[in-house]
């Protein structure tokens, strides 16, 4: 039984060409590209001559080392991410809660399917103008458009998820006696964790999509603070390389989040457990 | 039924129907039979024969339209630790947790035993299936073989009252399922637990089984109940073999013409 296991095990490695081994380190190649992407940029720019209007690589590079240095830009996105988690956690307990609603009873699921599909397709940032007649320009209007944005997706493919767990797995799990939420915690949750893990990807990309567009508009509370309100701010003020360097912000932390937080998470979850290659 | 002591297992006039698309299946009609502890019970047919909707209702997830499932005397009314089945699929085990954690978690989960315990029994199975190697790999690492074998050391872990097995070895190769039933037949002889096993092919009832229950499809009734604790993987070509073996062919071959229901040797 254990010898094909073993000799796999034991087969003698011979090592890659140095040239082989990094043609192999993806993250080598993710950095070519981005060199030949900001190399490209700064061509363009220069060609262009233009710096109100187009500001080459270097100088953005510049602008968002001042914009760190003096203009608080770190500051401004910790106050855009701070307002995101809080969304994020209403929106992603709510989600919990409505799907294991939805996977009990065929009530709950009639309506979580008719409620998602009505809701999905609509913009979130589309509700934002009756959340400002609702809630003022504040905070709670951003959570409100920011629990929409995350909640419908999340609750999509969690509920996807949760009907994609196989059978067999399901009365292995109901064979030692589990029930109700232990059942749904200890099984369910573990097992569609690819699909909600997905889902929170999702969820999070609509998110910081959808705040950033919402601080375009007021700023985290009336005009205070936000990397979108930076953005906005510095246009109004034609200095067009912050907006740039603010624009870069967005995508580093789009980029982190995507990259190392969800990456970090799949390793240790699904792809440790041979779900997802 | 059979007589002697009290069963351990016993199935009384058991009927059950499934609702398909638009009409009710009858998957078995009266079918009874008794298991005594310590037996290797076979229920073998066809496809159509009912015989996995029979073990799932001894598993407690099928309710029985008529007739009564008991076990130890008890009647069966829903899935529980003491009945520990094994599937024919490989994905049985839960992906995200080790060999080890597999053949722990019922152990933990079911709340029968402390940690100490669950991880000593664990442990031990894992070594009678021959994995201890592998104890921390998660299941994805592993061949179709050894995944049924940790499906097998977790149920056995777990010392229920009867293992049900679920056509275990179907999905294996001819070599390796050989392998498994011979390594089965050790693990009973060493430790005599009770089992209901269901299979398709005549051969692996004859091998693997004490007494074969036979059934003829739509609907699943009982055909014939046959002793065979004289058969073991070395009386294959012996001539009381074949002739028992084309004896259940011609019982099974013999309802096939009315029914047009498939199966294989």
């Amino acid at each position: 039984m254990s010898e094909i296991a073993e000799t796999a095990a034991d087969t003698v490695a011979r090592p890659l060409p140095l040239a082989a081994r990094l043609a192999r380190n993806t993250p080598l190649r993710r950095v070519l590209v981005l060199a030949c992407v900001a190399l490209a940029w700064e061509i363009a720019a220069r060609w262009q001559n233009n710096p109100l209007m187009f500001p080459t690589f270097a100088a953005t590079t510049a602008a968002l080392w001042e914009g760190v240095t003096r203009d608080n830009l770190l500051g401004m996105a910790w106050v855009s991410l701070a307002t995101l988690l809080k969304g994020y956690a209403v929106a992603v307990a709510l989600a919990m809660f409505a799907t294991a609603f939805a996977v009990s009873t065929r009530i709950g699921n009639d309506i979580l399917a008719t409620l998602t599909a009505m809701f999905n397709p609509l913009p979130a940032i589309a509700l934002l103008p009756l959340a400002m007649l609702w809630f003022g320009l504040g905070e709670v209007s951003l959570m409100f458009v920011l629990v929409h944005a995350v909640l419908w997706p999340l609750a999509l493919n969690t509920h996807a998820g949760f009907t994609a767990v196989s059978e067999t797995l399901r009365m292995t799990g109901r064979n030692y006696g589990l029930r109700g939420l232990r059942y749904v915690w200890l099984i369910l949750i573990p097992a569609a964790f690819p699909a909600i893990l997905s889902g929170l990807k999702v969820g999070w990309a609509f998110a910081w999509r959808t705040l950033i567009a919402a601080e375009l508009v007021f700023g985290v509370s009336s005009g205070k603070g936000g990397l979108g309100w930076f953005i906005f701010q510095n246009r109004n003020e034609l200095y067009i390389d912050k907006v740039f360097a603010g624009l870069i912000a967005v995508i580093v932390i789009g980029l982190l989040v995507e990259a190392v937080v969800f990456r970090a998470i799949a390793d240790r979850t699904v792809r440790r457990w041979g779900m997802v290659r | 039924m059979s007589g002697g002591t009290n069963p351990l297992l016993l199935a009384d006039g058991v009927t059950l129907r499934y609702a398909a698309r638009d009409h009710v299946i009858t998957a078995t009609e009266r079918v009874g039979f008794s298991v005594r502890a310590g037996e290797r019970f076979v229920l073998l047919g066809p496809s159509g024969c009912g015989k996995s909707s029979l073990l799932k209702a001894v598993g407690g997830f099928l309710k029985p339209e008529a007739g009564e499932v008991r076990l130890r005397g008890k009647a069966v009314t829903g899935p529980g630790p003491d009945r520990m089945m094994v599937f024919q699929e490989f994905d049985q085990l839960l992906p995200w947790k080790t060999v080890r954690q597999n053949v722990t978690f019922p152990l933990l989960a079911s709340r029968r035993v402390d940690r100490a315990t669950a991880e000593l029994r664990s442990e031990e199975a894992i070594a009678r299936v021959g994995l201890a190697k592998f104890a921390d790999v998660h299941p994805h690492m592993l061949s179709g073989g050894m995944k049924q074998r940790v499906a097998i050391a977790r149920a056995l872990a777990m010392e229920p009252d009867i293992l049900l097995m679920d056509e275990p070895f179907a999905a294996l190769d001819a070599l390796t399922r050989q392998q498994m039933q011979d390594d089965l037949l050790r693990l009973w002889e060493d430790i005599r637990f009770t089992m209901l096993f269901v299979t398709h092919s005549i051969e692996e009832a004859l091998i693997v089984g004490s007494r074969i229950l036979v059934l003829s499809p739509h609907p699943g009734r009982v055909r014939a109940e046959i002793d065979c604790r004289e058969f073991g993987r070395a009386a294959i070509g012996s001539r009381v073999f074949q002739d028992t073996a084309s004896r259940i062919h011609d019982m099974l071959f013999a309802t096939r013409e009315a029914a047009q229901g498939d199966f294989q040797i």
